[in-house]
């Protein structure tokens, strides 16, 4: 079946529909990573956005049952050059045009994506309306002024709390949107994992005693959260705190500092990033369209412990005194390289220390 | 960090001749470092024997050092040049064993060169075995069950408690020369035996065989920071069990989920990090396709083959970070050089799929094995992308010049099922295509999976391209979304008409109709995500093209693809010569080229770099994109030629000489009349179309005679005949002759060989030099021996050449480069060959004439006189300094080839030695081409007898050098008759010990032998000359050779001889 595409620069792509049919009007976004499609689809960060991948051929192994990284996809729509009819690997379950259309997420493929990919480069993210029914273009056009929706984190944060129980450190998971690999991270380390709404209380977290608490990744712009961003200046001091990605914003938010959209955002698995005390660069994981505006943080008490090699913007901060640190990018990689994992080291020794001493490793 | 700044002078070994295992990408590789190094400001010193390279130019390092590639002469090097440091990593396995060679002797430590990168300890524990596998222990790293062997019983033992097959990997080797898979153990010891005696540290690791998982490749890079890096990951279509060198290869990997991906990849950094590699780095992985399960193959701790690949694939230059790194330079501190915004500390990502497919030598070696194993046998090979995999498969396909632009054999459909079975199970060159076929008879993938481990997605692909094949037999008509599918698909218009029955120009016209035309896309190694300015494009069928034109005129110059037997590096120097020269003069010089081996394919050397088929249609498209002033054809070998015809057909403008000229020059007829106009002699010969008719013309031309067909048809080609049965064999045999392809029969001279390069702008012809070859006419010139200039040549003859050379190089009006053969027979000079293109040749003449061959004659296409360049016409200053040409062989890789030289090519690379006098020059080119030359030792003889009485004196001559002789029986007899002692061994059929048991137990240092008649394997003297070449001992099959080997000898080493009186003064005293 045809599927359309229409940009807000008005170009328009044609290709196949593979996925559940109908419409939908989002951001669209370009990850450069060639595997991890499935990580991508079921990452609540990308709530409410359209995905195309630059690498051609999607699909190829098909779905794991144990590759999901929350309870289902969010991305609403997916833009392939092809999509594999057929998958191979020991632990496929299902294609992915299956997955896709029992999800109702739209699918289309046959699009120059790397058309596509230049276009968003040059233009910045772009809304666009994916269809694969016969509006006119007029229609289309239309529907492009369907606002984006804002309230994504309230959409993807668990609606209860829950507590995956174990016998290390007690920590306390603000789920913006978390991908299972934080949990998987943590739960890795023996943490108990108490997972909470974007909008519990500082109080309500504070009353389970936490040795830490964990920001989660999630989507859109953080600003939107700003009761998470109160409750978070609350625990400043209070308890570690180790911000990822969407809880990096949140930290510097709440810390004072400011945040912007970017350009096109980073997304994929081969961003280098510098630790500027080692000097050190690693292959990161990234998927954020905000960053923290690095002049703003002056008088935060936050400083840059770590930079995007290639346009320098702020991929990790921590605080000059108080016991709490964050990264842009995703240590629990899932997908993506693997290379930043010892960042849950580091809590756990930021834990261990400050319930020690009272007081943070960076001081 | 910077660079260090003690560092000033930098010593980089190549990796010496081509041969199977080691080809182009080190030319390419080498050629970067030195461009990196320079860059710095470092001066360079490069060591190479091998001439036809680009990094032998003087202009690409500081000093050049064209000698052997052995310690002691390399030591010289160091003593003369007193480098700071050396750079052991990109010259292959070879410059790698050096500088493990020069370490270990306590060169570098006494002379204060530092070894650069990676350092010692390093390369130790990744290459020695043991040291490997102790490592990998450590880190936890899984390696297959396997022990190190120093002698076969230890192997025998190993394999009975862990089970067969097992494979044998020899230590220290290239391509995996002497290992295999061992299935029993009369097959064990005898690779093992085999692969001991090419180690050179005598050692084999013997390993439980884990044939069947992925093999899966990474390419990883790391800094002195400890920042890593993995450039590329490639997945082999062929799963383990067959040499990766040898595998249809994909980058990225296409089967592995993320987990898998980066569970391997983890392992890589490990690797790196533990070996404390900086630098480049290979590792290979044997993946279980049904759990996590892994093993660690192999590590190459240093730029490999697979880099060359993964630079090409990925658009980032492995090797010249690899340089700048050995400086003491981190990754974070260099810029990418595609976007050069970016950093070289990042992963590249590719937005195309990237295919490989190895170039095999058996359409020349009709009776090598084909199958496929752990020993690699492919000469070069082909990388195509496109952005699906059937459209990237397809073109590295046609891009391979097989004959072949689709999966489909012509006599496929003549083989039976249980063959067909057979052959998909046991992987050969054509399993691709037989998988195909296993398709198009409607077996299942399920089958193919069972029989021969390929994943179900590549099978998956191959099926459906043949599923699509049928909807388009049976579609009513071709839609224009039919069209375009199969356009996506990769299917050439030729293949698509030839379903559709339309011709290929039907299906152009109509897809030009429909506005279906190919859109070009850049590699630029980070999927869009940042600008960059790569002139580096690939066709597919999509939207939006995004090539950038400048705004001067294009001339577009046709690569020679893949590196094969006839054609290798030499015309990818000349291609090279060629954009440098356009460049030059002003133009955009635009490539077109398939080979990721070699220089010309680095999107640094041209303006443009179309990375697509040799083939009509991707040649038409992108000169129809280019829109250029011309075409030149010249340098691309013989695939360029071949197209010109296509292109000149569709009034494309080929620069330099005409097609009909060029024409003149390969027809016979016109050929000959031509040499007739000119009164210029020609073998006398005949063309046939029947035995009887041959046996006649044989009778009147007398004895022996040369034959081969006027079209080869894959399989057997020229040949010398001696009589009227092998006559008649031949023609039964050889060729199915047809009044449209009939026999050539030429006389067979047997004289002096001789060979001239020149260049011609239609008036003035210069020619460069001169080169005699040391074998007799009858042995393909380019296994030759060659020499510079010619050692004896009257000036008449001379004189000559040169009238001759001139006469025809104007008869052609040619522009550009010709190459012409001549034998010299009884005092008269005759033409044997003209080549009006590029010869192989070009590179060595130019190195040594220092007339840089290619560029001349290009700008003569571009309109500049050889005057206007500075130069006369006639014969170039004859150098004082005599060089030879030495060819060089890759027969160890070839089971069941014969390697007595004929009228068929066979070397796959070439040395130069050059020194003040011939013997110096020519003991070097042995030398080079790794002839040993002992100062005394053990010749075995084995003659024919129509040579044995020229075989007398020679023989003679070793036993004056202090050789013992030992012969079979025959030729025995005749040297003892002329009053040599002889030592006598048995002959085969005779019974042990026999003269194969000498070789190999290590008693002989020359094989001479001359049995050359029959070529069937059976033939004693077969087993003799596979013998020696398995066993490393250099075996002669022609007396030139012995003779100018001999000549080396004894101007080499001094003779001891027993003090005599003056003649005359004896006379004297007896009156």
């Amino acid at each position: 079946m045809k599927a359309r595409v229409l940009l807000e620069d008005n170009s328009l792509f044609y290709g196949e529909s593979f996925g559940a049919e109908g419409a939908w009007v989002g951001e669209v976004v370009f990850n450069t990573s060639m595997t991890g499609y499935q990580e991508i689809l079921t990452d609540p960060s990308y709530c409410g956005q359209i995905i195309t991948m630059t690498y051609p051929l999607i699909g190829n192994y098909g779905i794991a049952r144990d590759d999901f990284e929350s309870m289902r996809p969010h991305a609403q729509g997916f833009l392939v050059r092809e999509f594999a009819e057929y998958a191979s690997n020991w632990r496929n379950e299902m294609p992915l045009a299956q997955f896709l259309k029992e999800y109702g997420i739209i699918g289309i493929s046959g699009i120059d994506t790397r058309m596509l990919t230049r276009k968003i480069r040059l233009h910045g993210t772009m809304k666009a309306v994916l269809t694969t029914g016969d509006e006119s273009l007029q229609e289309l056009k239309e529907r492009l002024n369907t606002p984006l929706m804002r309230d994504q984190v309230a959409r993807v944060s668990t609606k209860s709390i829950h507590v995956y129980p174990n016998t290390g450190k007690r920590v306390v998971l603000m789920d913006f949107g978390v991908k299972h690999s934080i949990v998987r991270g943590l739960a890795g380390r023996n943490c108990e994992v108490v997972t909470v709404p974007y909008n519990t209380s500082a109080k309500e977290i504070l009353r389970f005693r936490p040795d830490g608490v964990v920001l989660s990744n999630g989507p859109g712009n953080p600003k939107d959260v700003p009761e998470a961003i109160y409750t978070i200046r609350q625990l400043l001091g209070k308890v570690p705190i180790f911000g990822v990605c969407m809880g990096h914003q949140l930290l510097a938010l709440a810390c004072g500092a400011d945040t912007e959209k970017m350009k096109f955002g980073h997304r994929g698995g081969n961003q280098p990033v510098k630790a500027l005390k080692t000097g050190n660069t690693v292959i990161t994981s990234q998927n954020h369209g905000y960053a923290v505006v690095k002049e703003s943080l002056q008088g935060t008490g936050l400083e840059v412990t770590h930079i995007a090699l290639n346009d320098g913007s702020v991929e990790g901060l921590a605080h000059q005194s108080l016991p709490c640190f964050s990264v842009q990018y995703h240590p629990e990689s899932a997908p993506g390289p693997r290379d930043s994992e010892s960042l849950f080291d580091h809590f756990e020794k930021l834990m261990e220390s400050f319930a020690q001493k009272g007081e943070s490793i960076h001081a | 960090m910077p660079k260090d700044p003690t560092l000033k002078k930098i010593l980089v070994i190549g990796s010496g001749p081509i041969v199977i295992g080691q080809a182009a990408e080190f030319d390419y590789a080498g050629t970067q470092a030195c461009e990196a190094l320079k860059e710095e400001g470092l001066e360079v010193v490069l060591v190479n024997s091998n001439p036809a390279t680009i990094m032998t130019d003087t202009h690409i390092a500081d000093k050049v050092y064209i000698e052997p590639l052995s310690a002691e002469f390399i030591t010289q090097v160091i003593r003369k040049e007193r480098p700071d440091g050396l750079l052991p990593t990109l010259g292959g396995q070879t410059g790698l064993n050096l500088a493990v060679e020069l370490a270990r002797q306590g060169v570098l430590e006494r002379e204060g060169v530092r070894l650069l990168g990676t350092d010692l300890r390093a390369i130790t524990n990744a290459e020695d075995r043991d040291l490997f596998r102790e490592l990998m222990n450590e880190l936890n790293e899984p390696v297959p069950e396997s022990t190190i062997v120093q002698d076969v019983e230890q192997a025998v033992r190993f394999a009975e408690e862990n089970g067969y097959p097992v494979i044998v990997r020899p230590a220290y080797t290239l391509g995996g020369t002497g290992g295999g898979i061992a299935g029993s153990e009369q097959e064990l010891r005898e690779i093992v035996e085999n692969g001991l005696r090419y180690s050179p540290i005598n050692q084999c690791l013997i390993e439980k065989s884990i044939a069947g998982y992925k093999e899966i490749e990474y390419e990883v890079m790391r800094d002195a920071a400890d920042s890593c890096i993995v450039v590329c990951n490639m997945e082999n279509f062929d799963p383990v069990g067959v040499h990766t060198g040898d595998s249809i290869v994909f980058a990225p990997s296409q089967t592995l989920s993320d987990r898998e991906y980066h569970m391997l990849r983890n392992s890589a950094l490990k690797i790196i990090r533990a070996l404390d590699i900086r630098g480049g780095c290979n590792i290979q992985f044997a993946l279980d396709p049904d759990s996590f399960r892994y093993y660690v193959i192999e590590v190459n701790p240093r730029v490999s083959r697979s880099s060359a690949l993964a630079s090409k694939a990925t658009g980032y230059p492995i090797a010249r970070i690899a340089a700048k790194i050995a400086l003491g330079y981190t990754l974070d501190e260099l810029k990418n050089p595609v976007t050069r915004q970016t950093y070289a500390c990042f992963e590249p990502t590719t937005d195309y799929v990237v295919s490989k497919i190895p170039r095999w030598p058996f359409d020349k070696f009709v009776s090598a094995n084909r199958k496929l194993g752990t020993q690699m046998k492919a000469t070069g090979e082909v990388m195509a992308i496109g952005r699906t995999l059937e459209e990237s498969l397809l073109k590295a396909v046609r891009s391979l010049e097989i004959g072949l632009d689709y999966l489909q054999l012509p006599e496929a459909g003549k083989i039976s099922d249980e063959v067909l079975a057979e052959r998909i199970e046991k992987a050969d060159d054509e399993r691709l295509f037989l998988l195909a076929e296993w398709f198009r008879r409607g077996h299942s993938l399920e089958k193919a999976h069972s029989l021969t481990k390929i994943d179900r997605l590549f099978l998956y692909k191959i099926e459906r391209l043949v599923k699509f094949e049928q909807e388009l037999k049976a579609a009513p008509e071709l839609s224009k979304d039919l069209l375009l599918k199969a356009k996506r698909f990769g299917l050439t218009d030729r293949t698509i008409g030839s379903l559709v029955n339309q011709t290929e120009v039907e299906i152009r016209a109509l897809r030009k109709e429909s506005g279906i035309l190919p859109v070009y896309k850049m590699v630029d190694t980070c999927a869009a995500e940042f600008a960059a300015e790569t002139p580096y494009y690939y066709s597919t069928y999509e939207t939006e093209d995004e090539v950038v034109k400048g705004n001067r005129q294009s001339i577009i110059v046709l690569g020679s693809g893949p590196i094969r037997i006839g054609q290798g590096v030499e015309f990818d120097y000349a291609t090279v010569h060629a954009i440098w020269a356009i460049r030059e003069a002003g133009y955009e010089a635009v490539i077109i080229n398939n080979n990721p081996e070699t220089v010309s394919t680095d999107f640094n050397t041209s303006d443009r770099l179309y990375f697509e088929p040799l083939c009509k249609e991707d040649v038409l498209n992108i000169i129809e994109k280019e829109n250029p002033l011309g075409v030149i054809v010249q340098f691309g070998g013989q695939t360029a030629l071949n197209l010109a015809r296509d292109l000149s057909e569709e009034g494309i403008r080929i620069l330099g000489t005409s097609l009909e000229e060029i024409d003149r020059a390969e027809d016979r007829k016109k050929f000959e009349q031509l040499l007739r106009d000119y009164h210029i002699a020609q073998p006398p010969g005949t063309a046939v179309t029947s035995a009887d008719e041959a046996v006649e013309a044989a009778k009147k031309l007398a004895y022996p005679v040369l034959v081969r067909p006027s079209y080869v048809l894959g399989g057997r080609a020229m040949e010398i005949v001696y009589n009227e049965t092998e006559l008649r064999s031949y023609m039964d045999q050889a060729v199915k002759i047809n009044p449209k392809h009939p026999v050539l029969i030429d006389r067979y001279l047997l004289g002096k060989e001789l060979e001239v390069d020149a260049i011609c702008d239609g008036e003035d012809v210069l020619i460069p030099g001169i080169m005699e070859h040391i074998e007799r006419a009858g042995v393909h010139s380019g296994d030759s021996i060659a020499v510079y200039p010619p050692q004896s040549l009257a000036p008449e003859h001379k004189k000559r050449i040169i009238g001759i050379t001139e006469n025809i190089a104007r008869a052609l009006k040619t522009k550009g480069l010709i190459n012409i053969q001549f034998v010299l027979y009884q005092n008269r000079m005759y033409v044997l060959e003209v080549n009006p293109r590029a010869s192989r040749t070009v590179p060595f003449l130019s190195k040594i004439t220092g007339i840089q061959m290619a560029r001349v004659a290009t700008k003569i296409m571009l309109g500049h006189s050889l005057k206007e360049q500075g130069y006369t016409g006639g014969l170039w200053q004859e150098s004082e300094m005599v060089a030879v040409k030495v060819p060089v062989f890759s027969f160890a890789k070839l089971r069941q080839v014969d390697v007595t030289l004929g009228p068929e090519m066979k070397s796959t690379g070439e040395v130069m030695g050059r020194d003040r006098d011939y013997a110096r020059a020519l003991y070097k080119g042995m030398v080079a081409a790794g002839i040993e030359m002992p100062r005394f030792g053990t010749v075995i003889a084995t003659v024919g007898d129509k040579e044995k009485e020229e075989a007398i004196p020679l023989m003679q001559r070793f036993h004056q050098l202090g050789y013992k002789i030992v012969a079979t029986n025959g030729t025995a007899k005749v040297l003892e008759q002329a009053g040599l002692p002889v030592e006598r061994v048995k002959k085969l059929k005779e019974g042990s010990p026999h003269i194969l048991d000498l070789i190999r137990q290590g008693k002989a240092d020359f094989v001479v032998n001359t049995w050359t008649r029959g070529r069937t394997p059976e033939r004693d003297g077969f087993r003799i000359r596979r013998e020696a070449v398995e066993h490393g001992v250099a075996c002669l099959t022609s007396l030139d050779t012995v003779n100018a080997l001999l000549e080396t000898l004894e101007s080499i080493y001094l003779n001891a001889e027993p003090f005599q009186e003056p003649a005359c003064a004896a006379e004297n005293r007896g009156m």
